[in-house]
């Protein structure tokens, strides 16, 4: 802790008639600035726990499991033995659906809000709904995937249905990151643009969305972070408990890492100790994996200053 | 052969570019701007001074339709511009390039240098190298920064430092061919010298096509204008001959207050 000059000639003979000497009440306030300042990172230290525990406990107890073989072969015995290959590529499935629907429409969707839409009721009662669609709990989605996706449109119990449901549950991330950071493309660029007689289109094509390329990769790593680990939605949609094969298509049904670290943690019986730990760990590898990327890009961008 | 039994008519001695009639604007029903009448004549520059808050930004934003882009302002009365009121215009595209725009803080846009200039004539459609190079080059010599700028064309526009932004930007408003140019005190965030640059390009632009200079620099306008308006809380109190005025032709005593820096 740094201490102030004073006029205490044991404690500091050079300051002693010092005009920087400090008063009683800058005395006090140095003291509370430096118990906020040690309060706030004790707080920052302790969230740093859970993080660190979660990962240190799957680390220690799963990584032993966690073989190439493990990845890479078909579970048996209701995924007691075996390895979780089909559940792996059913996730990578899932989300890449999820993706291909959610990021586009949800992109569009900000473009307009952001660059077309005037203040008034309909815009306003648009961004309430986003707002409220965010906050529905997956559960609710995962009904709604149902009703809609499996039966309405007859998807069927899939791997289509379970993404759609997943991109539904993303889209508001995708909207609200991509409009925030077009947003924060000074009004100025678009006023120069359009005075030269450029569309809003042209605005929007050759200087807004080259700059908030890092809002819609945050979007991305967001939509990639819920859909992989989301269970709940996909349970009733396209995710099944058991199953030796990979999906052979879009309307065919799969496993998927989530429910599958729910069925071998819960119900299924005789699974080795670790089996459980390796899942988890896997699944946080594959989330960690698919973000690096977009997070390597993000730099890139974020690196480049513009202006 | 057809030999004319009467003399031609002598041409007009001033030709009208710009026509103002009745002007008002008002953003939320706040008055900016009321009952501005004036013409603006082919190749003059034409001066627009006064104090913060007198309409003269107002004035510009209006003349290139941007009340598209802003619900709250109200554009009353007629603009007349190349013959054309403006308000019966559909292709405001075409009105805007023909319009080009230099505003307070110069605006590189986050493209290499290249692409700020060579963006104009992109959006016409003009895809040809060989043509965009030309005119990139002949754009950032006639604003004066071609030297300086010349071995990194590729580099950001908006990194340049702000004299050389705001020569970009006059670059970049060349490039769509003007008819009119409208500089919004440009010379606020760029330094002396350069702003004598740009006034010097500014001279010989003038035969190419017309100036509007939004200055509050009454000096600038002294040194450019051919003729000047005063604008004053929303209205304009005086126009005539700079010249003329600045050598005690003034009639109004607001605008003698104005020029002997008595007020603004």
């Amino acid at each position: 802790m740094t201490t102030l000059d004073t006029n205490d000639p044991a404690a500091d003979p050079e300051v002693q008639t010092s005009v920087f000497a400090a008063s009683p009440n800058e005395h006090k306030a140095h003291t509370v600035q430096q118990v906020f300042k040690i309060g706030f990172l004790a707080v920052t230290l302790l969230l740093l726990i859970p993080a660190a525990a979660i990962l240190g406990v799957l680390v220690f107890k799963g990584a032993p499991g966690l073989t190439w073989e493990f990845l890479t072969t078909k579970p048996t015995d209701n995924g007691a033995a075996g390895g979780i290959s089909t559940a792996l590529v059913g996730t990578v499935w899932m989300t890449g659906v999820a993706l291909a629907f959610s990021l586009p429409l949800g992109v569009a969707a900000a473009i307009y809000l952001s660059e077309y839409a005037r203040d008034n009721w309909l815009t306003r009662t648009i961004n309430v709904a986003i707002v409220n669609l965010a906050g529905v709990p997956s559960i609710v989605h995962a009904l709604f995937g149902i009703g809609a996706f499996v039966y309405f449109l007859e998807f069927g119990k899939s791997v289509l249905a379970a993404g759609c449901t997943l991109a539904v549950m993303t889209l508001p991330v995708v909207i609200v990151s991509t409009r925030e950071s077009m947003q924060a493309v000074p009004q100025a660029f678009r006023d120069a643009c359009w005075n030269m007689g450029a569309t809003r289109w042209q605005t929007i094509w050759k200087v807004v969305l080259p700059n908030s390329g890092s809002g819609i990769l945050t979007g991305l790593i967001l939509v990639v972070c819920r859909a992989v680990g989301e269970t709940a939605p996909i349970m009733f949609t396209g995710a099944v408990f058991f199953r030796q094969f990979y999906a052979s298509g879009l309307f065919d049904k799969s496993m998927a890492l989530s429910y599958h670290l729910f069925s071998v943690s819960m119900h299924v019986k005789d699974v080795p100790e670790h089996v459980p730990y390796t899942v988890a760990l896997t699944l946080i590898l594959v989330v960690l994996s698919m973000n690096a990327v977009a997070i390597y890009f993000r730099m890139k961008l974020r690196g480049k200053k513009k202006w | 052969m057809v030999t004319p039994t009467e003399p031609l008519a002598a041409p007009p001695a001033h030709e009208v570019i710009l026509k103002v009639k009745d002007l008002s604007i008002s953003y939320d029903g706040k008055t900016a701007l009321s009952g501005v009448n004036f013409e603006v004549r082919r190749n003059e520059i034409f001066g627009i001074i006064g104090p913060a808050n007198s309409g003269k930004t107002s004035f510009l934003r209006a003349l290139n339709r941007m009340d598209e882009f802003q619900h709250r302002m109200r554009v009353q009365g007629q603009i007349t511009f190349a013959g054309r009121d403006i308000s019966s215009i559909r292709n405001l595209y075409a009105l805007r390039r023909m319009i080009g725009v230099v505003f307070p803080l110069p605006v590189g846009l986050p493209l290499s240098i290249y692409d700020n200039v060579a963006l104009a004539p992109r959006l016409t459609g003009v895809r040809n190298k060989a043509e965009l190079d030309d005119v990139v080059e002949r754009c950032l010599t006639r604003a004066a920064l071609w030297d300086e700028v010349k071995d990194r064309l590729t580099s950001l526009g908006s990194l340049l430092s702000g004299g050389q932004q705001q020569r970009l930007t006059i670059a970049r408003a060349l490039s769509q061919q003007p008819e009119m140019l409208l500089l919004d005190e440009f010379s606020i965030a760029v330094d002396p010298v350069t702003t004598m640059r740009i006034e010097e390009v500014l001279k010989e632009l003038k035969d190419e096509m017309t100036i509007v200079l939004v200055t509050n620099l009454v000096q600038q306008a002294r040194r450019l204008a051919d003729r000047t308006a005063f604008f004053l809380n929303g209205s304009c109190v005086e126009l005539g001959d700079t010249e003329r005025m600045f050598t005690g032709g003034a009639t109004d005593q607001r605008t003698i207050d104005y020029l002997e820096g008595r007020f603004g």
